[in-house]
């Protein structure tokens, strides 16, 4: 067992796990959509990035991708999030709100992707 | 490209993983921490505002605490912030910075940059594998007719060498190894516009790697080898190896020319040679007598077997003849520095010597030691390291075998005056008189100077008038082409050595020969002829001077002007 492997994939699947639990609920209902869990599935899938650095195989190089796109995502929500919140006089109304998570579900899919991939890498070992 | 970024994310990884806890932590902490407004309520930082406040204390900007003054509470929490993320920043740029110094780093950047600058290259150029003292020899010999280079060699030092050499042309050179394909490949074995592999690595078996790897990478390209034993040059032959030099069977063809044709000797080493550098004088090699060959390496053997083709009774001296094998008829055992070998070998009787050993140092104590008992010998010295060229110098051997020198100067007329070459194989099948009367020639042209040589296309690029003429079916012979256009009289200091017209090669075409347009002209003579041919060449009015001795309207008024005259019936 490779206890670096160990690592990369619990922070891979639990980027998605997070991700899925920020995502669940009414899509314009603030209060199904908690900040905190936006900001861990965030740092969580920064972490996960920053983990696939480096990897020159093919597989590495879509791994990667499927994480930056997630990240552009997330960012895309939190300062979405950031700009209703404290930029302007809008709040959390149900249209910001669905904005947010429909971005969060748009990482989401790219994380379901991520985790796709490294199953698939895994089965294809065979050791 | 690939490699840098890979390398910086690699060794990043760490480093910013630290950061984005050190961060996650921070902003948590705050965020989670009551504070107080201006009313004195509990109040909690939103994200946003935790991650504004660690973002300037990271980095040691500090803006004050916002929106409210902190509590101890979370001051407390701050000051273990602070500490962590500037830790963690240093720690990140520190490893940025050790990655920026690093070694394997800054050699992928400079191979990244070479691949660089020889993709961007825009004219033709040569790959030069091995930079020892031929490998410098060449470059500096194509760089000075103008001719570009590209040199790898595995050792860091003979490259960095090449910046303090003051060539003529940028010559990119990497530091790595040429028998790996990816090397060759960076170096731009596949580019368009490379002319050639030349492999110069004393390793035979590299040189062998190279020309594989050009061949199966780029078959049509010209690939140039130095092999010194003859298993390699058939294993190189047999994949089609364009060139192979044995620079000790080529100094062999020297002498027996030299013995049997001093004249065409001289006048190859005067065409051959460098250019401006002193004209070397004839040798004679004594036909009559016996030699002494000392040593029967590489050299000796190629020596030894040309001289009894001439039928030319030769004594080896060989110190080490279990290791080097020794001729049939058996030799002299000892280094021939010492003045009893040589006498046993019949030094007394000789008329030539070959100083032939692998050691410089041996090499000059023979031809001292073999003077002493003799004076009148033909010397012939064999250099082995280029350092030693002045103690050579001094010691005044009739012909001088360097090696790097030799496959240097065999390339460089291959490369840069391939028609040359050509001249020279030709020249072979003439009398030793018709070579003697072509040397004398050249000699009144160039007093005592290395004679120019220039080849010429009678094409639109380098001769447009000539073709333009030709084209419109006006005669031009030789002779108006060698005329001084300054002084029709007279006829430029140059001498046309060969004419080529298809693979139709003619040496010394009569002054009467028709010119047609592709004809490739061979000519040696004074450098500045070359520059007064270039007006005859390309300047139509001038061609015309010189064709008709009558020089023709310019101009669109005076030609109309001299149409309306010539109908009048005047010209």
């Amino acid at each position: 067992m490779n206890p670096e492997k160990v690592v990369f994939g619990f922070f891979i699947v639990l980027a998605l796990t997070l991700n899925f639990g920020f995502f669940v609920g009414e899509i314009d209902d603030p209060n199904h959509h908690h900040v905190y869990e936006l900001f861990a599935v965030l740092v969580v899938n920064l972490i996960a990035t920053v983990l696939k650095f480096g990897d020159r195989s093919q597989m590495g190089a879509v791994l990667l991708a499927t994480s930056l796109v997630a990240m552009l995502q997330l960012i895309g929500a939190a300062l979405v999030w950031t700009y209703a919140v404290h930029a302007s006089d809008v709040g959390l109304t149900p249209t910001v709100t669905a904005s947010i998570v429909s971005l969060s579900g748009g990482a989401m899919l790219a994380n379901v992707i991520s985790v796709v991939l490294l199953v698939i890498e895994t089965v294809m070992l065979r050791r | 490209m690939d490699n840098i970024i890979f390398l910086i994310l690699r060794r990043m990884r760490q480093p910013l993983l630290t950061l984005v806890v050190v961060y996650a932590v921070a902003v948590l902490g705050l965020t989670l921490i009551p504070g107080r407004d201006g009313a004195g309520d509990v109040t909690y930082m939103s994200i946003f505002h935790a991650m504004y406040f660690i973002s300037y204390t990271a980095t040691t900007i500090g803006f004050g605490e916002i929106p409210y003054p902190f509590t101890d509470a979370q001051r407390m929490w701050v000051i273990f912030a602070l500490y962590a993320s500037v830790i963690a920043w240093i720690y990140a740029i520190g490893t940025l910075l050790a990655l920026i110094q690093d070694r394997t780093f800054q050699n992928a950047i400079q191979e990244r940059r070479f691949a660089h600058r020889i993709r961007r290259m825009r004219e033709p150029f040569y790959l030069v594998c091995g930079y020892g003292e031929t490998g410098r020899d060449l470059v500096r010999a194509l760089t000075e007719r103008g001719y570009h280079a590209v040199v790898i060699d595995n050792n860091e030092h003979r490259v960095n060498l090449i910046q303090l050499q003051n060539l003529r042309e940028a010559v990119p050179a990497l530091h790595g190894d040429a028998q790996r394909p990816v090397h060759l490949r960076e170096a731009g074995l596949e580019h368009p516009l490379c002319e050639g592999v030349v492999a110069l690595t004393n390793d035979n078996k590299v040189n062998l790697k190279i020309a594989i790897t050009a061949k199966l990478l780029h078959r049509k390209l010209r690939v140039i080898c130095r092999a010194d034993s003859h298993d390699i040059e058939a294993n190189m032959a047999s994949f089609g190896t364009d060139y192979i030099i044995d620079p000790f069977d080529t100094f062999a063809t020297h002498l027996s020319t030299a013995l049997n044709s001093p004249c065409l000797y001289l006048l190859h080493s005067w065409l051959t040679g460098v250019a401006d550098s002193a004209l070397t004088e004839p040798v004679y090699p004594p036909k009559d007598g016996h030699w002494i060959i000392c040593g029967y390496g590489r050299l000796g053997k190629a020596i030894h077997q040309r001289l009894r083709q001439e039928g030319i009774k030769a004594v080896v001296v060989e110190a080490t003849p279990g290791a080097t094998g020794a001729p049939p008829e058996g030799c002299v055992i000892g280094r021939g520095t010492e003045a009893d070998t040589l006498l046993e070998a019949g030094i007394e009787q000789a008329r030539g010597l070959v100083a032939g050993t692998d050691d410089d140092a041996n090499n000059l104590s023979i031809i001292m030691t073999a003077r002493d008992l003799k004076a009148d010998l033909f010397v012939i010295a064999r250099q082995n390291l280029e350092d030693n060229r002045e103690l050579f110098d001094r010691v005044g051997a009739d012909m001088m075998m360097s090696q790097g020198l030799l496959i240097a100067n065999k390339i460089r007329v291959l490369l840069a005056t391939p028609m040359l070459y050509e001249f020279v194989n030709l020249a072979k099948y003439h009398t030793d008189d018709w070579a003697c009367e072509l040397v004398s020639r050249i000699s009144a042209l160039v007093q005592d100077r290395v004679p120019g040589i220039c080849e010429i296309v009678i094409d639109d690029t380098q001769a447009w008038a000539v073709s333009q003429s030709l084209a419109r079916g006006e005669h031009i012979d030789l002779a108006t082409l060698m005329r001084d256009p300054w002084c029709p009289e007279r006829n430029l200091q140059a001498i046309v050595l060969m004419r080529r017209r298809g693979d139709d090669r003619i040496a010394l075409p009569p002054d009467d020969e028709r010119l047609r347009v592709g004809d490739k002209l061979l000519l040696c003579g004074h450098p500045a002829a070359f520059d007064r041919m270039s007006w005859t060449l390309n300047h139509a009015h001038t061609l015309n001077f010189l064709r008709t001795g009558y020089s023709g309207p310019d101009g669109w008024v005076w030609r109309k002007l001299a149409a309306w005259r010539g109908a009048d019936g005047g010209r």
